[in-house]
């Protein structure tokens, strides 16, 4: 992974693969934001606040679909995640250390 | 021929960059003791722990390496062992395998003297002694490829993985390209990561030795029934941006640089030189830099997203933050601000030189914050039950 930080953007991409970019300060909802990729500068609308060192979808991520960032799996999606929402705890799951799905198979 | 600094320089060839004269309770009932010598003897470490008694198997081995570890440290010069007389750790063995290095040890057991006061009265001349010999040693040319050092993350956020844990990397590099050794942990934090350090490991039977050592976490973790979320990611990571222990684990691993892992070690287990290895171990901050300490690391480079005090009792820690809000308010305890990163003002080669400048500037006697404020954190991680 390569690791460059040009300024002049307002959330970092770190990855080609990613689906999500990380707010390098706190952002308003309806606010028109640049990240950088590969391309270049790019533009979206927030449709939530997004506060400083959260993510941002940069792409509509499916529900059940992994979630990139760095380049690599971060997480599941457990609702889908419109372009521009915040993508946190309340949408995205870790698959891994989560010894609580064999307790609720067990339970089941 | 690797750059040179001052340093001191142990009978065993080690390089030591403090002088600590060190008082270990084998056991939780010797500590007010030591404690108690502590504050008669300035300069003295004492390092209070809860452990040493009711204690079987490995979690009992645990326990003595870590305190033999510590004891064995280069930066510790002198070590005096206060027992009580009847707990587990044996502290005749405890001294012996300190004494392999070459530093002086003296050991007593407070059963034996006739209670605390007398305890203190005589760990107190002894310790004085003591540190009248240690100040005698002199700093003396060394070369840098001797220094080992950890690297740890703790109360972490979005900022750690995109600027203070890629600046300790390449720190990192820069000693590993000097000829020493550097040493990551963390084996909770590496979850979902581990394929990524797996591929850099030198051999196949070191890469699966790191895999092993993750399903073993992944097992205990089933075997508690529960969501790794909320103890880690912790709720201070959650609200600093991070929301899976996958997306903690890549942010992690930044931090020991690039090069190829030479080998997998124990917890607590003496750490080789040059080169870089993986130390398993737990995400908690003071196991974890105590069980590195153990180790033989001379100093531990601690980055920090959301700030804390964090130091050690025999090795100076180096606190570094891609934050800069942290870093304003909690100035007193943040050694590097590397938070011109993520604006683009500081490029990631400019801010690791900032860091490695930190960790040969401490070697060469620097005191970090947590030093200057008298943070002397010290844990054991138990792997048993009190019995």
């Amino acid at each position: 992974m390569e690791h460059r930080i040009e300024t002049g953007a307002d959330a970092l991409y770190m990855d080609e693969r990613d689906h999500v970019a990380t707010a390098l300060r706190d952002m308003q909802a309806g606010e028109s934001i640049h990240y950088r990729n590969a391309a270049g500068l790019q533009m979206i609308t927030l449709a939530e606040p997004i506060p400083f060192g959260h993510k941002v979808a940069v792409a509509d991520i499916a529900f059940g679909q992994d979630v990139r960032k760095y380049g690599e799996v971060i997480g599941r999606a457990v609702n889908s995640i419109a372009l521009g929402c915040h993508v946190h705890v309340h949408n995205i799951e870790g698959i891994r250390g989560r010894g609580d799905l064999g307790t609720k198979e067990a339970a089941q | 021929m690797s750059r040179m600094v001052m340093a001191y320089e142990r009978p065993n060839g080690e390089i030591g960059i403090r002088n600590h004269l060190l008082i270990i309770p084998t056991v939780i009932c010797s500590n007010q003791v030591c404690s108690r010598i502590m504050q008669m003897v300035p300069g003295t470490v004492a390092i209070p722990h809860q452990h040493g008694c009711s204690q079987i198997g490995a979690d009992k081995t645990r326990t003595f390496e870590v305190l033999a570890g510590t004891g064995k440290n280069p930066n510790v010069g002198a070590v005096i062992i206060i027992s009580l007389g009847c707990e587990v750790v044996d502290p005749i063995a405890l001294a012996e395998e300190i004494r392999k290095t070459g530093k002086p040890v003296e050991v007593f057991d407070i059963q034996s003297i006739g209670g605390s006061v007398k305890a203190i009265a005589y760990g107190t001349e002894l310790a004085k002694r003591m540190m009248a010999e240690l100040e005698k040693q002199e700093k003396v040319p060394v070369p840098l490829n001797k220094l080992k050092v950890a690297v740890k993350c703790g109360g972490s956020d979005a900022t750690s993985g995109l600027a203070s844990n890629p600046a300790l990397g390449a720190a990192a590099d820069s000693l590993i390209a000097e000829g020493g050794s550097i040493v990551i942990g963390e084996t909770t934090e590496i979850i979902g990561a581990e394929h990524l350090l797996a591929e850099r490991c030198v051999t196949s039977e070191i890469s699966d030795r790191l895999y092993y050592m993750v399903s073993r976490f992944d097992k205990e973790v089933e075997r508690m029934g529960a969501d790794m979320r909320g103890g880690n990611p912790s709720p201070g990571n959650i609200a600093g941006g991070l929301s899976t222990i996958e997306e903690k684990s890549l942010g992690c691993i930044s931090k020991c640089g690039k090069a190829p892992i030479k080998g997998v070690i124990e917890y607590a287990e003496s750490i080789p030189e040059h080169g870089l290895y993986f130390m398993d171990s737990p995400g908690n901050d003071i196991e974890c830099v105590s069980g590195m300490a153990a180790g033989g690391a001379h100093i531990v480079c601690f980055t920090t997203g959301r700030g804390t005090p964090t130091g050690a009792a025999v090795v100076p820690v180096i606190k570094i933050t891609g934050n800069k809000m942290t870093f304003q308010k909690m100035e007193d305890n943040m050694d590097v601000d590397v938070s011109d990163m993520l604006d683009g003002t500081a490029s990631l080669e400019r801010a690791g030189e900032r860091v490695w400048q930190e960790i040969v500037e401490v070697a060469e006697g620097k005191w970090t914050k947590a030093e200057v404020l008298g943070h002397q954190e010290f844990s054991i991680n138990r792997i048993g039950p009190s019995l």
